[in-house]
């Protein structure tokens, strides 16, 4: 009998031969993203709070390609700024929240017993409160500012990654192979280490990726609620929070722009971990989901 | 003595899997289990190697009794245990080379020096190739992974093995070569073997006695 995690790798035709156009517009998207918020700021010396109230609203134009929002700034080094703000807190949420989850579903699953029960409570307590309402209090505990928005974002989401690792490492725990390891004189900690957490990194990995755009959307919220950056920052909710007024006047660039910059990198991000989760197992593809 | 003594166990306290069965292996003996699938004897083969917690009954090794299973186990207990699993593709772990595969005991337990020893005397005994040593279990066969977790088995001097359909899956040849590294191993090292199995001709030629499953005494009576 073949090991599943090799089976799939080698037999399923599809993740190997088939071109995906959706993975190659993903990539070639998310390359373009990180390029902008890691290269515009630093080459293109453009001001991006600069106020000029006389070309306050002017639409989309060679010299403000994206237009200018209400008090006259203009809107497309805005959008790369809120872009690059966004992206950190995504990534930085994301990886924070993948590795405390990690730990407890790993810790949860291992050890078993009283620990998991009082673990797994803990993660239904967590979810039990909606994840806006517990985003909201976390933020409204601090200043203003990206670090409060990381830490909301990272309180309300390791609690499906952890539910994924302990679901897994109780899969794995009763393989033949940690018997071999506990027979062989492993203690806990190294059958965890050595053995369950390398088999559940992928797993772990797929699931940061898929929490990008979660928590980009989120810090979105936060800020559009008026709650998570201070509004002279440039952030992509609070953009579209202050375009709103001139939405209603019939002014469409101020709110389409930065609402592209949200939909866009996170349908290409969504897209990448797709393909990152039919290679590593195509028989699960619903499993996962935003 | 390997004394197991009115072992009740299973994976629901309801509908234990093995009632009230009691089974010794003398001192440096072998014993042959037989029995259908699904009637308990890897089972109770994972509780004689502590890796199964019994519901009731009581586990003696060499005079001391048993007081916990699998990580409860004292490292030294456990320890003297070597397994051998049935199905080679699942007891080893899918990451891990031949080599480390092998020597992965002897580092769990602080004896990191004498892998590479260890690992080059086991390998040749079960019939493994420089070469193979470096695959990783995908990239070798069931035979090949098998010799593999043999040697694992026997990297730390176990005084007892237990082997639970550890030939089930293998060619003729292969069985052949498996066991004939236990008894090489059990003749110099005078330790014990419980195999357990379907194949009554390949138990009856490779252990001291065999016994049936249906046989083994129950309730109060202990000892074969």
């Amino acid at each position: 009998m073949a090991d599943p995690r090799t089976r799939t790798r080698m037999a399923d035709p599809r993740t190997r031969t088939r071109p995906r156009t959706r993975t190659r517009v993903s990539a070639a998207v998310t390359a373009a993203v990180v390029l902008a918020v890691l290269v515009v700021p630093f080459a293109v010396p453009l001001d991006e709070q600069a106020v000029d109230l006389a070309a306050k609203l002017r639409p989309p134009s060679w010299d403000h390609p994206f237009g200018t929002d209400e008090v006259g700034r203009d809107l497309l080094p805005r959008s790369v700024y809120g872009l690059r703000v966004s992206l950190f807190v995504g990534v930085a949420a994301a990886l924070a929240a993948t590795v405390i989850g990690t730990a407890v579903g790993a810790v949860a699953g291992a050890l078993g017993g009283w620990a998991d029960r009082v673990l797994m409570r803990l993660v239904d307590l967590f979810s039990s409160v909606p994840h806006l309402l517990l985003g909201i209090f976390v933020v409204t505990m601090f200043r203003p500012g990206v670090w409060p928005v990381v830490a909301s974002v990272v309180v309300t989401h390791w609690l499906s990654t952890a539910r994924i690792v302990r679901a897994e490492v109780l899969s794995l725990r009763s393989r033949p192979y940690i018997d071999a390891a506990v027979s062989g004189g492993a203690s806990r900690w190294r059958v965890t280490v050595r053995h369950l957490l390398p088999a559940v990194l992928p797993q772990a990995g797929l699931a940061a990726v898929l929490m990008i755009p979660h928590a980009i959307w989120h810090e979105s919220a936060l800020s559009f609620l008026g709650l998570g950056l201070p509004t002279h920052q440039a952030s992509l909710g609070n953009m579209v929070q202050s375009a709103r007024g001139s939405l209603l006047a019939g002014d469409w660039w101020p709110t389409l722009f930065p609402g592209l910059f949200i939909i866009v990198p996170t349908l290409a991000v969504a897209g990448l971990a797709g393909a990152w989760r039919e290679r590593l197992n195509p028989r699960r593809r619903s499993e996962l989901s935003l | 003595m390997l004394e197991l003594s009115r072992i009740t166990a299973g994976y629901d306290r309801r509908a234990p899997v093995v009632r009230e069965v009691s089974l010794t292996v003398g001192a440096g003996r072998s014993v042959g289990l037989l029995g259908p699938s699904g009637c308990g004897k890897s089972t109770l083969a994972r509780v004689a190697a502590l890796l199964h917690r019994p519901d009731s009954g009581t586990v003696v090794i060499d005079g001391v009794p048993v007081r916990g299973w699998r990580h409860r186990a004292p490292r030294e207990q456990r320890t003297a245990f070597g397994v051998v699993f049935q199905q080679p593709r699942l007891a080893a772990d899918p990451r891990m080379r031949l080599a480390d595969l092998i020597a992965e005991p002897l580092r769990a337990t602080g004896r990191r020096d004498e892998a590479a020893a260890a690992v080059a005397g086991l390998a040749g005994r079960v019939g493994l190739s420089r070469e193979l040593l470096g695959r990783r279990p995908h990239e070798v066969s069931d035979g090949q992974l098998q010799r593999a977790c043999l040697a694992r088995a026997l990297v730390l001097r176990p005084r007892w093995l237990i082997c639970d359909e550890m030939t089930a899956m293998l060619d003729a040849s292969t069985s052949a070569a498996l066991v004939a590294a236990v008894e090489t191993y059990r003749a110099e090292s005078g330790a014990g073997l419980l195999a357990v199995g379907h194949d009554s001709v390949l138990l009856n030629r490779w252990c001291d006695e065999t016994v049936h499953w249906d046989e083994l005494p129950r309730e109060s009576r202990s000892g074969v």
